[in-house]
């Protein structure tokens, strides 16, 4: 933990010449060879572990398809179908980089509720989370900026509209829009800055990965637990090989469910409108983000009401960026003295209600929000005419041929024609107002006042006697299957 | 249930055994990077439309006696040039055995469909064999000591036959793979 | 823990819905009864099938569609229909020679006197296009762009199930009446007129209501489109003797797209088995290394 003695023996002549110039392996042998890590630390936690494979296979792929790409509104799309075609393996390294975009944010959203759920963002942990939260604000941007190369109907539509959020900021919003542009609207400078930057930021996210590290071998990891190691002797074992080999397993696996959609499916995860080349002239019908962005999404258009001199759109935006800033502020906010809700029985309930509300926002996120969820009543027909005096005047029916027998009767000069009036129904609006409001109420007003009034379950006094405790006939020497 | 993480005991009965798993294991881990490496190296290889963009059709009718044309193949220069019967003459007349690359006039040709030699046509690699300039010649004013070419960036002298005759290069300038479609036309291809 | 799967399976099911989501109001494409051959992990190309489809495609799409991202060549590589192992190198199979010196094509390259002029297409050019560009692409059919063809596949939900049951899914001529009429009377009640040059099909995206006289709450699946029925039996003289039905021409020329689509499918699937295999057994051997390691440690 922190302070922990360094073990490292440098043991040929060359180690220790390199020590006492560059004590580059005592580093690396010190933060992941004899690192002392808590010895029940379930597969939740090997999360991390993938999350740093996934970056690196990023990179990689995207190092080698740049290469091949052209940023050319004239070139783009057809630079990757060549890809896909007559470059050598071209096929896999493309479906390779898309679908991992994917399977990153799988990881990083499985990282962050495990990170909720057992307090890991709680003292001393604090820089390690919001260096967490950076992390995945560049991820988001890096998504964002990289989704518009291929140049496809959604590359350009969706950037479209993400980008003219900006411009819901009052006075600088225009020109801010302008600015990030190089234009009035999407061209080819667009292009060239959005992959410039979509090749720079993950280099960046390298970096914070890096700090995030050293963040976290500063006081150690946290634990299923929430108590912090006590005696490293009973309560840690060194990282290697314990948990290499343990993360190694799971990245492994990880990688079976990632190799599934790359052979199989690998366009399942996409949309079809990104196979057609980008067109300013005709946006799809249905414009919606990744998956991975859905529940933001969600969040951006279940405000439409204004709040004062605020306008429903840029409140909007406020609410969609607040949904991520909040997450900042976590730690402040949650003043529950007991770190893992293990221990915390009534947050541990609204915790999976706040797992399933973001689930379901991705689920309203992907809807159109006037479709019903629940219908109240079914629809009806209402003919309008004017009447003989001149004056408009409307009729509902709910059988078809009525309202058409109604119409025809009705003579040429009252101009009758029919709509459908659309029965009320509980939308996927409704829905995601309400998830928006318990995903805001979970951090700013559960986590702070329940931390105050739940009365914890009893924590163990060490890390080792919670194994034991759980451990079903202590004393075989036996490993049990981890969690 | 012990308390410390691994005992020394277990570890020398276990000892082959758990060398053995691991080995393999470890053995697994290297080979599996060792093929995701291959698709990351082939990448670099030409692609399908590269290498199929590899051939040009040439009229030679079109190639003034005493004059040579510049074709680009896949963004390699070649020379195909019509020579005089003086130039023939003098690169048939070179004493072959002296030559740093020995070869004659005709192995630098290739046979017309009805077997027989054009050696007014000769087809070279526009690449000096030194360093990959690319030599001027009668076009630019300029043919070396040789009457064929000369590489001005190390001063490298080509004959009339593009064989190297003074200078650095080491070897002559290459025939390309290339056939007489018909007596004008020719197929040059990498 | 039973209640991080549960969200993990929730996770998966909402990433499927998301998706396959908003469909609109086409009907949804099931294709050919039996499904394609190339489907599945399993699943090849029927070569047969999709040679006949490039004759379909060169017979009666290619005339209004382009398929820009396709070339000769590929006709003749590994994977594709023509491929022979005889010349692994396409632009040598005679068979794509041929093809491509059927067409003449506007050379990329000006002549001597700076000219372009009309040649054969060799192998390694790009099928020939209809059109020289858009603008002229609408003006021949009626202000309507025909698509490129070239990935239309994967541009589509339902991709080879689409193409299948849009090309067979006109009503019967018979069914619609000298003014564009058509009649519904099973599952809607109503009439459903097609402007001039519009031609109605269920699975093409769209809007049927402003057209629909009936109850606009139950007006039929699908959009109008620019494009007439094309298929009709015996369009084409099937080279290899196939009776030219238009199942049978629908079925070709839809395998044959779902190549062009993606002509290193078969590789990727056949490379998918062997790194499913792999991770399947590193894994194993992960998992029994663990076990050894960690088996004095309890956790």
């Amino acid at each position: 933990m922190s302070g922990h003695e360094s073990t490292y023996e440098p043991k040929t002549g060359f180690e220790k010449w390199l020590d006492t110039r560059l004590p580059l392996p005592r580093l690396v042998h010190d933060s992941f060879v004899d690192f002392p890590t808590p010895k029940n630390l379930n597969y939740w936690y090997t999360f991390g572990g993938i999350l740093s494979i996934f970056l690196v296979i990023q990179i990689v792929t995207g190092i080698v398809l740049a290469m091949h790409y052209t940023a050319d509104v004239d070139h783009a799309f057809a630079s990757v179908e060549r890809i896909m075609r007559d470059v050598p393996y071209g096929w896999l390294l493309r479906y390779v980089h898309a679908n991992g975009a994917s399977f990153f944010f799988l990881a990083v959203y499985v990282h962050m509720f495990r990170g909720l759920y057992y307090g890991s963002y709680k003292a001393p942990r604090e820089v390690l989370w919001i260096l967490g939260c950076i992390i995945f604000l560049l991820m988001v941007a890096t998504a964002f900026l990289g989704y518009m190369l291929p140049w496809g109907q959604m590359s350009l539509h969706g950037a479209n509209v993400i980008v003219n959020l900006f411009g819901a900021i009052p006075l600088v919003g225009e020109g801010i829009k302008t600015w990030l542009l190089g234009g009035p609207s999407i061209g080819n400078a667009t292009l060239q800055r959005f992959f410039s930057l979509h090749y720079l930021l993950p280099f960046v996210i390298a970096g914070v990965v890096i700090l995030h590290v050293w963040a976290l071998h500063v006081p150690g990891n946290n634990n299923p637990t929430g108590v912090e190691v006590k005696d490293t002797r009973k309560d840690t074992v060194p990282f290697h090989p314990y948990y290499t080999v343990k993360d190694g397993f799971a990245i492994v696996v990880f990688l079976l469910i990632f190799a599934a959609f790359v052979f199989y499916m690998p366009n399942v995860l996409g949309h079809a409108d990104n196979y057609v080349e980008a067109d300013p002239l005709v946006t799809p019908a249905h414009i919606v983000p990744e998956w991975y962005l859905l529940p933001f999404y969600a969040i951006l258009r279940a405000i439409t009401f204004d709040i004062g001199p605020i306008d429903a759109k840029l409140l909007g935006v406020i609410a969609m960026f607040a949904a991520i800033a909040v997450l900042f502020v976590v730690p402040w906010l949650d003043t529950s003295r007991v770190k893992s809700m293990r221990y915390r029985p009534v947050a541990r309930q609204f915790f999976f209600g706040f797992v399933a509300a973001c689930l379901l926002l991705g689920w309203v996120g992907a809807s159109n929000p006037d479709d019903p969820i629940i219908p109240l009543g079914s629809d009806k027909l209402v003919v309008e005419y004017s009447d003989e005096n001149g004056l408009a005047a409307a009729r509902t029916f709910e059988v078809y041929d009525e309202a058409a027998a109604f119409r025809d009767g009705l003579g040429e000069e009252a101009g009758a024609s029919m709509a459908v009036q659309k029965a009320p129904a509980f939308t996927f609006l409704h829905l995601g107002q309400i998830l928006t409001l318990y995903y805001f109420a979970y951090f700013l007003v559960i986590l702070p006042l329940l931390g105050l009034r739940e009365r914890p379950d009893e924590e163990p006094d060490s890390i080792h006697k919670s194994v034991l405790a759980r451990e079903p006939s202590a004393g075989t020497p036996i490993a049990q299957p981890a969690e | 249930m012990t308390d410390t993480p691994v005992t020394d005991a277990h570890d020398d009965i276990d000892e082959d055994r758990r060398n053995f798993i691991h080995i393999v294991t470890g053995m697994a881990a290297a080979g599996g990077v060792a093929v995701i490496a291959w698709p990351l190296i082939d990448q670099m290889n030409p692609a399908a439309d590269t290498k199929a963009a590899s051939s040009l059709d040439v009229d030679i009718s079109k190639v003034p006696e005493g004059g040579e044309i510049r074709v680009l193949i896949g963004g390699q220069p070649f020379f195909i040039r019509h020579r005089t019967q003086a130039e023939i003459a003098s690169a048939r007349n070179a004493n072959t055995q002296s030559l740093r690359d020995p070869q004659t006039d005709e192995e630098r040709l290739v046979p017309t469909p009805d077997g027989a030699y054009n050696p007014a046509i000769l087809v070279t690699s526009g690449v000096c064999t030194h360093l990959g300039c690319v030599p001027v010649g009668p076009a630019q004013g300029n043919v070396g000591d040789y009457g064929g070419w000369y590489c001005a960036c190390h001063g490298s002298h080509y004959d009339t036959s593009g064989r190297i005759r003074k200078g650095p290069a080491p070897s002559n300038l290459p025939v390309p793979d290339y056939r007489y479609v018909s007596d004008t036309v020719i197929n040059i291809s990498l | 823990m039973t209640r991080s799967k549960l969200i993990l399976a929730a996770l998966a099911g909402l990433v499927i819905a998301g998706s396959a989501s908003a469909a609109g109001g086409a009907k949804h494409p099931h294709g050919p009864e039996g499904g394609f051959p190339f489907e599945g992990p399993f699943g090849r190309f029927e070569d047969e099938s999709v040679q006949r489809g490039y004759q379909v495609y060169r017979e009666v799409c290619a005339s209004c569609h382009s398929m820009k991202l396709m070339h000769y060549r590929n006709l003749g590589e590994p994977g594709g229909p023509f491929y022979d192992p005889e010349y692994p190198n396409a632009n040598d199979n005679p068979l794509v020679k041929a093809f491509a010196a059927q067409d003449e094509i506007l050379s990329s390259q000006p002549n001597d006197v700076g000219d372009y002029e009309y040649r054969p297409a060799r192998p390694s050019d790009p099928f020939k296009s209809p059109y020289p560009n858009d603008a002229a692409a609408r003006a021949a059919n009626g202000g309507a762009l025909p698509p490129d063809l070239s990935v239309i596949t994967k541009a589509r939900h339902g991709g080879a199930d689409y193409i299948y049951d849009l090309m067979l899914g006109y009503p019967d001529p018979g069914e619609i009446s000298d003014d564009g009429e058509i009649e519904f009377r099973e599952d809607y009640h109503g009439t459903l007129t097609q402007a001039p040059g519009q031609y109605y099909n269920p699975y093409m995206e769209g809007d049927t209501i402003p057209a629909w006289e009936g109850d606009p709450r139950h007006a039929p699946p699908g959009g109008f489109l620019a494009m007439a029925p094309q298929l009709m039996d015996g369009r084409v003289t099937y080279m290899d003797g196939t009776e030219a039905t238009k199942e049978q021409m629908a079925y070709d020329v839809a395998q044959f797209l779902a190549w062009a689509g993606e002509p290193k499918q078969t590789n990727r699937k056949s490379a998918g088995l062997a790194v499913m295999a792999y991770l399947l057994i590193f894994a194993g051997l992960l998992w029994f290394s663990y076990k050894r390691i960690w088996r004095n440690v309890s956790h």
